[in-house]
This record gives C-alpha cells, sequence and structure tokens, in this order.
C-alpha cells in the first residue's frame, strides 16, 4: 500500500501526483520532488548499463524516518516515485517492482490516448471537474476547439490510470 | 621424543598412554604425537628392519587407525633441506589438523546454537541468552580474523530481532519482548569507541537491556567489524537505516518515550557515528563519499531543529519555564558522559548539551549543521535536498523574525521548484515567502507575491481572499506620494483572453468610430473596482503608400475581428513541448514609386517568444522592469468592477489620424496599483485610413467589343466627399462612341466594408456633347457602383491594314503573315472625359474597344474573269449572325459590275472562324486600271435577341488594282521523243507559251515600253523555277524576251528538263517579270542578253526558297563581283508583274514520270 505515486516528466515537471488524502498533501509533493535528485544522481550514474539492461526500477530511493521512496524510471525517462509507509513492512523489493510494473502499464494506456498530449498533466476526474466547473480555462486551460471533447473523453483513460492508483493505494499487496 | 627403544618401551609409552586418558576423560579427540629425530640415529637407519623404528612403534600403539596423528620431524635445529621438508610436512598436518578441530567444533556449535534458536516458540526461551550464544560464535570468528562471518553473526541476530518486532506489531507476541517495551529511560546514544561496549553487553547478559541499549549495542558492533573490513560507508548507511528502524520500532512496540528523547537519541547518534568514520578516514576520502554521509548530516539537522522547537529555543522571546522543565528532563536522560569521549570538545554529548543550554548556543549549532548539510547537498549536485534544507532554514529565521535572512533561501526554493513546475511546493513557498517579504517591508514584492497568491487556486477560497484584501487594501490607503505608481505584472490579476474589433476588420476611416471588446479573465476571488483600464496604442504612419489604400486593408483583413490570446502556462515550466509554434509570414516589400517589388522574404513574427533566455520564465517572480509607457495614444475605460471570471469591456474610439495603431500596453489600475500586461500578443493592430474621392471606369468584360453594346462598370469611392443632391458626373463624348441610356439602370451604394446600404435610380441626361448621370446620395466612405453601356462605333479599319495584292502569287508567304498577325484584334481606343463633382479636374479615361473581325480581300482569276474574295475572321469569344453582305465600287464607274455569288443573306461567324465572300467582276468596255471597293456587312451578336438600338454595319474598304489580265502563262512537258512517258533521269522538253491578251493599255505605260513604228514591245524576262527540286532544268534557265504589245502575240520558249524522281510531278513554276532598263539606259553598251549570258548559272544554284526578288539581286551582286569589268555599271531592274497581270494556266496540271528501267531503288520521299 502505498501513501503516494507521482509520475514525473523528463523535464522533472509532475505529470500525476496523488497521496492518501488522510495525509498532508503538501508533504508528500516536497518529497517526491526531493527524491528526484537522488532520481538524477542514480539514473546519470547508471548511465548506459540501465539502458543496456532495461532495468526500469530504480529500488529505494532513500528512506526516511516514516516513508520509504522507491523511484522507476522509463525509458523516455517519465519518472514514478512510490512513497510507501516505513511501518508497511510487508512490501518487499518485489511487489514494489510489480506495482511500478503496474503503474507503468497503465501510464502506457494514458499515453494511447489520442486525446492526450504527452507532457500534458495526467488529470483526473477529480482534478478535471472543478477546474471545468469554476473556471472554463483555468489553470488547465483547454484549446477551444478541444475542450467538449477532451472533456468528455479525458476522463474514461485518465479514470482508469486513477483507479489503478487508487487501488495500488488501498490494496495490502 | 627423541630416544631410544629401550628408553620409549619403559617410560615413554606410559606418558602417552597417561595422556591420551586424559584427552579421553576430556573427550578430546584431537591430539598430533611428534617425534623429534637426531642425525645420529640416521648413520644405522638402513641395519633398522621396518616397523622396528620408534616411530612405528608409536604408530602401532596409539595412531591404530589415524596414522596421520604422528609426525617425524627430523634435525629441527639444523639447516638442511631435509630439515626444512619435515618442518612443512609437520605444519601443514597441524594446520589441516586445527581446522579440521575447529570445523568439527563450531559445527557442533552451530548445530547447538541452531538447536536453542528452533526453541524459540517455547515459552522460556529468551533472546538475550540466545544472543550470548551466537555472539560467541562472532567473537571465535572475530578472534580468527573472520570478520565477515562475524559480521553475518550480528547480521543474522539483527534479522531476528527485527523480525520478532514486526511480528509482534502484527500481534503475535513473544513473552521476551515484552521486557523491551519497558519505558525508554536513557537516551545516550551510539557508542562506537570501545570494540565492545562491555556495560550494554552485560545488562544484556543481565536481561535488563532497552530496546535502544540492544540495538546500540548490536550496531556498535556491527560498526567495529565494518570498520575492520574498511567498509566506513557501510556504516553510515547503515546508520541511518538503524536510525529509522529504531525510531519505527519503538513505534510498533509502543514504547513510551518521552517526547524529545529519541530526537536527543538520533541526534547523538548522528554525531557518534559521524565522528567515528571521520577519525578511520582522512578528508579526501570523506570529501568523495559525502553522498554517504550527508543523510546522516540532513538528519541529525532535522532532529536538532525538532529538539529547538520542543524546547523553545527558536521562539524570539526565548523559552519559558515548561520549556526548560522539559529541557532539564531531557538532559538528565543524557546521563553522565562517557569517560571515553570526556577529553574530547567536539563530542556529541557536549554538542548536544550546549546546544540545548541557550538559544544563542542553539542557533550557532543550529546554522552550523544547517550550513553544512545544505553544502554537502550542493556539492553532490543535489540541488533539490538543499533548497528543501534551506527552506527549513529560512522558516527558522522567520521564526527568529529575521527575515532578511530568510528571503534568500525562500527566493532560491521557490526559482527551483517554479523551475520545475510544482504546483503545491510553489503555492506553499510563495505563501512563506509573503510573510518574509510583509516583514521586510518590500510593498512592491509583497503585492505581486500576493496578487500571485490571489490568483492561485491552489489556496483555499479564504486564503486567496486574504490576499486580495491586502492588494486591495493597500491600493484604498491615501497614498503620501500622489504620483507614485506600483506596477505589477497583471497575468496574476487578470488575464486577456480575446479581443474583438468592430468593424471587424480592424480598419476605419477617418471620422470612423471604432469598438474594441476585450474579454478579461479575473483571477481574483472577489469584485475588485478597477478606476481605469487603459491601452496604450503605439501610432505609426505608413511609409508604404501602398498598405494604406482602403482596398487594401480591406482586402487583407478580412478576419473575423476576433484575436485570441494563448493562455498563460504559468505552471508549466518552459520545456520544449511549449514552446509557440514558429509565425512565419511572407513578406514583400514594395517601392512607393512604382509599386513594384523591392524585396521579398519571410519573418518570423514571434522570435521574442523563441528566443527569450530560458531563465525569464521565472523573472516573473522578481519585480521586474515592467516598464509603464507612456504614449499619446491611449484608449481608456473607466470605473469598471472586474467580477472573477470573465469580463467583457468595451473602447471606444473615433480614429482622428490616418495610419496603424498597435495594441501595446493593457494597464488596470486600482489605487495607486497598477497592472500592466507589458505586451499585447500576439500582435494587434487597426488601421485608420483617409481616402481621396476616386472614379474607377473598367470594362465588366475582359476586352470591350466594337460595334456592340459593351457593359461598364463605374465605380466611385466617395472616400471623405460626400455626394449630395445634385451631384453628377459629367462625360464629355467621344465622337466614336456612345452612351446607351437605359432606362432601368440603377446605382447601388455600398459601405467600405462591402455592406449595401441602398441603390436608387440613375438618372443619365444625354446631350450632344455631355452626359450627365446624377449620382445618388452618400455618405463619405462609401461605394457607388453602377454600369453603363457603350458603343463604340465599327470604324473601317484604316486602310493601313494589309490588303493582300499579291493574290494568288504567294499563297505560302500570305499564309504566313496571316499566322503572325492572326489573333491579335485591331484596337481603338475611346478617351472620355469626366468631371467629378469633387474636383476640379476631369479624369481622363480611355477605353480600348477591339474590333471583333479581321478582313482581308483577294483578287482572284480564271483566265481573264476576274473575282474578288473577301475573307471576314472573327477574332472574338463571341459568335455573331452575319447580314446584308454589299460590296460596292465606291469610284462609281457605270462600266463595272460587281455580280455577287453569295447565296445566303444570314450567315453565322462562330468565335474564331472565317466566312469568306465573293463578287464576280464584270466589265463591258475597258477595265478601269484600279478598283475601289467598299465592303459591308451586318451583324449582331449571335446570343442575344433583341437589341435596343439598331446596330451601324461592319465596312471594309480596299482597293485592288491591276487586275486585268495581260499575260497568259503555259508550260508543257513532253517526253523525249519516241518515248510515251517521262522517265527520270531522261531530258524531257519544257515548252512555255506566253500570250499577250490585251492591246495597249494604260497599266503597260512604263518604262520598259518601246515603241517602233506603231508597235509596241515591252521587255519580260521568265525565269523556271522548281520550288520542290522534282526537276533539273539544264541549260538557261531564265531569259530576257521581247514581247510585242499587242493581242495574241505569243511567245515560246524551249528548255530541257530532267525529272528527279517519278510519279505524278507538278510543273515547274514559270515566273515573269518586267524587265526594266536603268534610268540611264543609253549610257550602257552593256546588253542586257550577254549580261544574262554571262550568268551563266542555272537557277537550281540558288535557294529556291528565297524570295525571288532578293535572289535575283543576290545574283546581280554576284555577278557584279565576279566580271570585275562591269564594276559599278547600272543594273537593269526586274519588277515582279502584279498577280492580277499574269494567268497560268497550267498551273496545277502534273506529267506522269515512271522510273528509269535501270533504276533499281525507288526513292520514296515522304513530305
Amino acid at each position: 500500500m502505498a501513501v503516494c505515486i507521482a509520475v514525473i516528466a523528463k523535464e522533472n515537471y509532475p505529470l500525476y501526483i496523488r497521496s492518501t488524502p488522510t495525509e498532508n498533501e503538501l508533504k508528500f509533493h516536497y518529497m517526491v520532488h526531493t527524491s528526484l535528485d537522488v532520481v538524477d544522481e542514480k539514473i546519470s550514474a547508471m548511465g548506459k548499463a540501465l539502458v543496456d539492461q532495461r532495468e526500469l526500477y530504480l529500488g529505494l530511493l532513500y528512506p526516511t524516518e516514516d516513508y520509504k521512496v522507491y523511484g522507476y524510471v522509463t525509458n523516455s525517462k517519465v519518472k514514478f516515485v512510490m512513497v510507501v509507509d516505513s511501518s508497511n513492512t510487508a512490501l518487499r523489493d518485489n511487489e514494489i517492482r510489480s506495482m511500478f510494473r503496474k503503474l507503468h502499464n497503465s501510464y502506457t494506456d494514458v499515453m494511447c490516448n489520442p486525446f492526450y498530449n504527452p507532457g500534458d498533466r495526467i488529470q483526473s476526474r477529480w482534478a478535471l471537474l472543478p477546474v471545468s466547473a469554476s473556471s472554463p480555462g483555468g489553470p488547465y486551460f483547454l484549446c477551444p476547439i478541444q475542450s467538449r471533447w477532451a472533456l468528455l473523453l479525458c476522463p474514461i483513460q485518465s479514470r482508469a490510470f486513477d483507479n489503478m492508483v487508487t487501488s495500488m493505494m488501498i490494496q495490502v499487496c | 621424543m627423541e630416544k631410544d627403544t629401550e628408553v620409549y618401551k619403559a617410560t615413554v609409552k606410559d606418558d602417552l598412554t597417561k595422556w591420551q586418558n586424559v584427552l579421553k576423560a576430556h573427550s578430546s579427540v584431537d591430539w598430533l604425537i611428534v617425534i623429534v629425530e637426531n642425525d645420529a640415529k640416521k648413520k644405522n637407519k638402513t641395519n633398522i628392519l621396518p616397523r622396528t623404528s620408534i616411530v612405528d612403534k608409536i604408530r602401532n600403539d596409539f595412531c591404530n587407525k589415524q596414522s596421520d596423528r604422528c609426525v617425524v620431524l627430523s634435525d629441527p635445529l639444523k639447516d638442511s633441506s631435509r630439515t626444512q621438508e619435515s618442518w612443512n610436512a609437520f605444519l601443514t598436518k597441524l594446520r589441516t589438523l586445527l581446522l579440521m578441530s575447529f570445523t568439527k567444533n563450531l559445527g557442533k556449535f552451530e548445530d547447538d546454537m541452531r538447536t536453542l534458536r528452533e526453541k524459540r516458540t517455547e515459552p522460556g526461551w529468551s533472546f538475550c541468552e540466545y544472543f550470548m550464544v551466537q555472539e560467541e560464535l562472532a567473537f571465535v570468528f572475530e578472534m580468527l580474523q573472520q570478520f565477515e562471518d562475524a559480521l553475518v553473526q550480528y547480521d543474522e541476530l539483527d534479522a531476528l530481532f527485527s523480525q520478532y518486532v514486526v511480528n509482534f506489531g502484527a500481534g503475535d507476541g513473544a513473552n521476551w519482548l515484552t521486557f523491551f517495551c519497558q519505558p525508554v529511560k536513557s537516551w545516550n546514544g551510539l557508542i562506537l569507541r570501545k570494540p565492545i561496549d562491555m556495560e550494554k553487553r552485560e545488562s544484556i547478559q543481565r536481561r535488563e537491556a532497552t530496546l535502544l541499549d540492544l540495538r546500540s549495542y548490536l550496531f556498535s558492533r556491527q560498526c567495529t567489524l565494518l570498520l575492520f573490513l574498511q567498509r566506513p560507508w557501510e556504516v553510515a548507511q547503515r546508520a541511518l537505516e538503524l536510525l529509522h528502524n529504531c525510531v519505527q520500532e519503538l513505534k510498533l512496540l509502543e514504547v513510551s518515550v518521552p517526547p524529545g528523547a529519541l530526537d536527543c537519541w538520533v541526534f547523538l547518534s548522528c554525531l557518534e557515528v559521524l565522528q567515528r568514520i571521520e577519525g578511520c578516514c582522512d578528508r579526501a576520502q570523506i570529501d568523495s563519499n559525502i553522498a554517504h554521509t550527508v543523510g546522516l548530516w540532513s538528519y541529525a539537522t532535522e532532529k536538532l531543529k525538532s529538539l529547538g522547537y520542543l524546547c523553545g529555543l527558536v521562539s524570539e522571546k526565548g523559552p519559558n519555564s515548561e520549556d526548560l522543565n522539559r529541557t532539564v528532563d531531557l538532559l538528565a536522560g543524557l546521563g553522565a558522559e562517557r569517560p571515553e569521549t570526556a577529553n574530547t570538545a567536539q563530542s556529541p554529548y557536549k554538542k548536544l548539551k550546549e546546544a540545548l543550554s541557550s538559544v544563542e548556543a542553539f542557533e550557532k549549532h543550529y546554522l552550523d549543521l544547517s550550513h553544512a548539510t545544505i553544502e554537502m547537498y550542493t556539492s553532490i549536485g543535489r540541488i533539490r535536498s538543499a533548497k528543501f534544507v534551506g527552506k527549513d532554514l529560512a522558516e527558522f529565521y522567520m521564526r527568529k523574525k529575521a527575515p532578511q535572512k530568510a528571503e534568500i533561501y525562500l527566493q532560491g526554493a521557490l526559482k527551483n521548484y517554479l523551475a520545475e513546475g510544482w504546483a503545491l511546493p510553489i503555492t506553499h513557498t510563495r505563501k512563506q515567502l509573503a510573510e518574509c517579504q510583509k516583514h521586510l517591508g518590500q510593498i512592491e514584492n509583497y503585492l505581486q507575491t500576493s496578487s500571485l497568491l490571489a490568483s492561485d487556486h491552489h489556496l483555499t477560497e479564504e486564503e486567496r481572499k486574504h490576499f486580495c484584501q491586502e492588494i486591495l487594501d493597500f491600493a484604498s490607503q491615501p497614498s503620501d506620494n500622489p504620483g507614485h505608481k506600483i506596477v505589477l505584472p497583471m497575468q496574476s490579476f487578470a488575464q486577456l483572453r480575446d479581443l474583438h474589433f468592430d468593424p471587424s476588420n480592424a480598419v476605419v476611416h477617418v471620422g470612423g468610430v471604432l469598438c474594441i471588446e476585450i474579454t478579461m479573465y479575473s483571477q481574483m476571488p472577489v469584485p475588485v473596482h478597477v478606476e481605469q483600464i487603459v491601452v496604450n496604442v503605439h501610432f505609426s504612419i505608413e511609409k508604404n503608400n501602398y498598405r494604406k489604400t482602403a482596398e487594401w486593408l480591406t482586402k487583407h483583413k478580412t478576419s473575423n475581428g476576433i484575436i485570441n490570446f494563448p493562455p498563460e502556462t504559468a505552471p508549466f515550466p518552459v520545456s520544449q513541448n511549449s514552446l509557440p509554434a514558429l509565425e512565419l509570414y511572407e513578406m514583400f516589400e514594395r517601392s512607393p514609386s512604382d509599386n513594384s517589388l523591392n524585396t521579398t522574404g519571410i519573418i518570423c513574427r514571434n522570435v521574442h517568444m523563441l528566443l527569450r533566455r530560458q531563465e525569464s520564465s521565472s523573472s516573473l517572480e522578481m519585480p521586474s522592469g515592467v516598464a509603464l509607457e507612456e504614449g499619446a495614444h491611449v484608449l481608456r475605460c473607466s470605473h469598471v468592477t472586474l467580477e472573477p471570471g470573465a469580463n467583457q469591456i468595451t473602447f471606444r474610439t473615433q480614429a482622428k489620424e490616418p495610419g496603424t495603431y498597435t495594441l501595446r500596453q493593457l494597464c488596470a489600475s486600482v489605487g495607486s496599483v497598477w497592472f500592466v500586461l507589458p505586451h499585447i500578443y500576439p500582435i494587434v493592430q487597426y488601421d485608420v485610413y483617409s481616402q481621396e474621392p476616386q472614379l474607377h471606369v473598367e470594362p465588366l468584360a475582359d476586352s470591350l467589343l466594337a460595334g456592340i453594346p459593351q457593359k461598364v462598370k463605374f465605380t466611385v469611392t466617395t472616400g471623405h466627399y460626400t455626394i449630395k443632391n445634385g451631384d453628377s458626373l459629367q462625360l464629355s463624348n467621344a465622337e466614336a462612341m456612345l452612351i446607351l441610356c437605359q432606362a432601368e439602370s440603377r446605382a447601388m451604394v455600398y459601405s467600405n466594408t462591402r455592406e449595401q446600404s441602398s441603390d436608387a435610380a440613375l438618372r443619365i441626361q444625354s446631350s450632344d456633347k455631355v452626359t450627365s448621370i446624377s449620382l445618388p446620395v452618400a455618405p463619405a466612405y462609401h461605394v457607388i457602383e453602377f454600369e453603363l453601356e457603350v458603343l463604340s462605333l465599327p470604324s473601317a479599319p484604316a486602310l493601313g491594314g494589309e490588303s493582300d495584292m499579291l493574290g494568288m502569287a504567294e499563297p505560302h508567304r500570305k499564309h504566313k503573315d496571316k499566322q503572325k498577325t492572326g489573333h491579335c484584334m485591331v484596337t481603338t481606343d475611346h478617351k472620355v472625359s469626366i468631371d467629378c463633382p469633387w474636383s476640379i479636374y476631369s479624369t481622363v479615361i480611355a477605353l480600348t474597344f477591339s474590333v471583333p473581325f479581321r478582313t482581308t480581300h483577294a483578287l482572284l482569276s480564271s483566265g481573264t474573269r476576274k473575282y474578288v474574295q473577301v475573307c471576314v475572321q472573327n477574332l472574338s469569344e463571341l459568335d455573331f449572325q452575319l447580314s446584308d453582305s454589299y460590296l460596292v465600287d465606291t469610284s462609281d464607274s457605270t462600266d463595272l459590275q460587281l455580280v455577287p455569288l453569295n447565296t445566303q443573306s444570314q450567315q453565322p461567324i462562330y468565335s474564331k472562324q472565317s466566312v469568306f465572300f465573293v463578287w464576280e467582276l464584270k466589265w463591258t468596255e475597258e477595265p478601269p486600271p484600279s478598283l475601289h471597293c467598299r465592303f459591308s456587312v451586318g451583324f449582331s451578336p449571335a446570343s442575344e435577341e433583341q437589341l435596343s438600338i439598331s446596330l451601324k454595319p461592319y465596312t471594309y474598304e480596299f482597293k485592288v488594282e491591276n487586275f486585268f489580265t495581260l499575260y497568259n502563262v503555259k508550260a508543257e512537258i513532253f517526253p523525249p521523243s519516241g518515248m510515251e512517258y517521262c522517265r527520270t533521269g531522261s531530258l524531257c522538253s519544257l515548252e512555255v507559251l506566253i500570250t499577250r491578251l490585251s492591246d495597249l493599255l494604260e497599266v503597260d505605260k512604263d518604262e520598259a515600253l518601246t515603241e517602233s513604228d506603231e508597235h509596241f514591245s515591252t521587255k519580260l524576262m521568265y525565269e523556271v523555277v522548281d520550288n520542290s527540286s522534282n526537276w533539273a532544268v539544264c541549260g538557261k534557265s531564265c531569259g530576257v524576251i521581247s514581247m510585242p504589245v499587242a493581242a495574241r502575240a505569243t511567245h515560246r520558249v524551249h528548255m530541257e528538263v530532267m525529272p528527279l524522281f517519278a510519279g505524278y510531278l507538278p510543273l515547274p513554276d514559270v515566273r515573269l517579270f518586267k524587265y526594266l532598263p536603268h534610268h540611264s539606259a543609253h549610257s550602257s553598251q552593256l546588253d542586257a542578253d550577254s549580261w544574262i549570258e554571262n550568268d551563266s548559272l542555272s537557277v537550281d544554284k540558288h535557294g529556291d526558297d528565297q524570295p525571288d526578288s532578293s535572289s535575283l539581286k543576290s545574283r546581280g551582286s554576284v555577278h557584279s563581283a565576279c566580271s570585275s569589268e562591269h564594276k559599278g555599271l547600272p543594273m537593269p531592274r526586274l519588277q515582279a508583274l502584279p498577280a492580277g497581270q499574269v494567268f497560268n494556266s497550267s498551273s496545277g496540271t502534273q506529267v506522269l514520270v515512271i522510273p528509269s528501267q535501270d533504276d533499281h531503288v525507288l526513292e520514296v520521299s515522304v513530305t
């Protein structure tokens, strides 16, 4: 059971970040952001070897008192970061690995959505609805031609992604 | 044991037996008997029987099965190879046996230990007991220098304990574990300076250790072993894991820990580990392995910080009594300092004690640690972590009321988050920054940050309102400096979404009203009253005249007038993807004088977007140089309340000066706060033009045709002139052009944007000189359009139009000429001068009419009968109906009669087709030397049914001269005598018969005419030319004959020709020329005949295609060149007889030529 799952673009801005609603979201944002240091370090340290071996899992990025932060990087340098509660000892390396693999598959599905622009934030319905309701442009402005379709179609794909993330956060592996 | 056999038997054997028994009693199976031999003994070695030596005896006695337990060492004190060998053998044996022994014993020990471990589920089992057992094994390994193995033992213990704790957490508790759950009373950290912390070990042995004691002891052992193994960085890494783990375990076991106790323990432990590592590594090693230790530094910093907060050391006022009590409790838990560190100045214990002692000391230690951590993070490139620690530091400074020190850290962190687009950290950091800036009194920065926060959707409504209110409060304050403006960027306040022009093409004439409606999307959570919204406009007079014209403007700005502005992508970092696409445009620059193209190229309109520095996105945060432009031209809208969300704002302006206006800046002022959008992009422009009234007259069709009514469009662009009632256009009539007045013609009035505004009937009054068209009333900047029909009278083209007098003489040439001039119509220009009401000058307009027909005529002869053929060719695209064709003799000689041979009175003539008319010339008396004719034919467009006016017929005048036939030429070819047919290659005779048909006529009177005794004669030259090279003319091909001028005078010429081909061959041409003597003929003794004789060359030498006259001339020149004695002498001249005067009666006849018999090759030429 993860407490926070984040997808981070190649340029290191968050494409998707979701944490357990009961906890302080901000803390995880900071944590995931800081973990990028280690991700960068690991990617550059592994360098070519990483590409050759196709090992995408970066392992434990760093532990904190309460959480363990794991990383995973796709071939296109999109990073997945997962924060797990330290007290959750049931989650071993293998479980984390398989969770990342599932996440990667879901992310690939999102990328396959023709209405998704690579590099855009993956918007869950939770993020989309208030935006569309309060501000037709808002911070996540959709261009006028796309907007109607985007509003209808984007959630279908991103909802699947969202559900997957939710299941990872609830499920005790 | 070097003795005699006797001695052995006497004493040694007994001793050995006793020893063996003792061993057995102790159940020890590891033993070895060593026999030391002497050299002396060896001498008689050969004599000794086997099995009689002491060695053998001992082997027999003791090593009944283990013969390897007895080793012989010979002469141990001597230095010989033998000695060396025996030593080696001894040591090897000893080593093997020792190893065997250890293996056996350790195996047994491990078995026992495992047995003990298997019993762990039994109630009485104690971890501490087991711990001691396994540690003993570890000690053994350690003593044997097997640190790796020793470490494994401790790791196993560690894992076992961890598993128990986890299981305990899962509800599967072991009894013994409850003992470890006793409250933590001491938190004095790890002790790594002693190899074995006996104190802790004993407490474990006594089962009195707490969890922290056990963990501390275990780690100290692991640390020692790792350091033996030269793996200090693993120590650091394991230490961090251990500390995290301990904290977790205490939580899991629900051990009661006084607040801050763990922090103390962690802090002390971190420092202890770091100091321990530093103690065994040199500086360079440490520096290159910061990545391993920085975690501990950061952890220690974090813990010290929380201790500081806990003990009230971070607040401004210092700790209160409660805080002090807590501090005292915490210090008590530390106990006394360990003796081994008591002498070190920088021991963790001393540091902590000092840090907790006072606010200042805490600050010093905390800052030291923080700075060290930040520095380390930065040095290994972990910028984000460094910023995060920096943020903690900023928080600390804020608590200490030192915002000036906090700002730099906050800005640094914010810049980092902005660059990578992390929305929540941005918001959070901005909030902190706002507070900091408020404390610092950086009003502008604070307001800017506030405006960013007020528009931040990640904040709650209340927070946003708060920040918005901060801005409004400031704005409403009466400023001490009334002119002072606070300029803030607009993006965070409101966004320009779209802009709409009315009129939509953004082109307005001078004095016209332009509306600009903008949509501003307010980002503020509450309605904001804005005193004024101002758009600064840059005015430029277009240098390029062409661009200023109304036509250009209306043509080129056909957009719907709505300009959308791209939304700000503020939360995104500037990545490759979010860069705008290139906006490329073609550019043409025309020269102002003649409007020709000067330069052309492609320009990129958004270069400034693409080429700006990447960091500039973060400059939004800075109080950047948003300069207010003060321009003379502004659009203003006062007292607007911007509701949250979209707002429509309308600017109205009356256009004054013509030129181009570019919207530059958008400012909204709220009190002394100005929100400025420094650049409006994409570029928004509107144009104001002023226009002179203009009149355009242009044909509706591609070209106007003469002779039929044609429509012409009049366009009056009123420009700044207003057409009043009674204004009219005065057209001065051209003679040959009529303006047809139609009652129903109407004029349309359009506005400049092509919207029809009205239409009115057109009144046209015509007098013989002037046609007046009264214009409908129209306001300025409108367009009046109407159409008129004009008719150009079809005048006969001037006789200059070539008249083909050559007739059939040179059909080839005639054809060529026709092709050359073929398809262009003869045009006539009519100039009309128009007086316009707005100008004292009259406008002259030239209308070009094309004559749709091209007419040629030809004289045809048949013997003496003569025919005139007129060919009318329709060059236009229209079909016409021709009617009533006439050919009249204008000279009116009654003698002459023109008999039409045309059967139809009406005849269609289609586009690009021709119609031929033929008349026979008949005369009774002597025909006139020349004939003036006029051809006229009525025509009307075939498509139109009825025309309002009758059209003038088309006329064509021409003159035919010398049409009477004077000579008849007849040529005949006869086969050679005795043959029926001509054969190729054999000579045939050509007989030319030239017959004079009439008596002396007027036309004969020229220089060639000679008179003698009432008999007139003239000189003619004949020439036989075969243009198609069918015949070879043998001998003279030409000659001069003297022809009597009398009817039926005949001249016969014989010639030899040879056919070159077989088949039906046309006869060679016979041409007749008038042979004119030179003006001063008398002076020349030169006989023309002789001249001709001299010219022995045959005609075939000359190119047949060459025009005859030139060939003759060239011949003359050849002659003059070759016969020098005649040089400079005047030459006789040749003149072609007019076509009508010679009739070739044998033209068109052919002669059959058969191939010669011996001709095996038949040439076929296809032309």
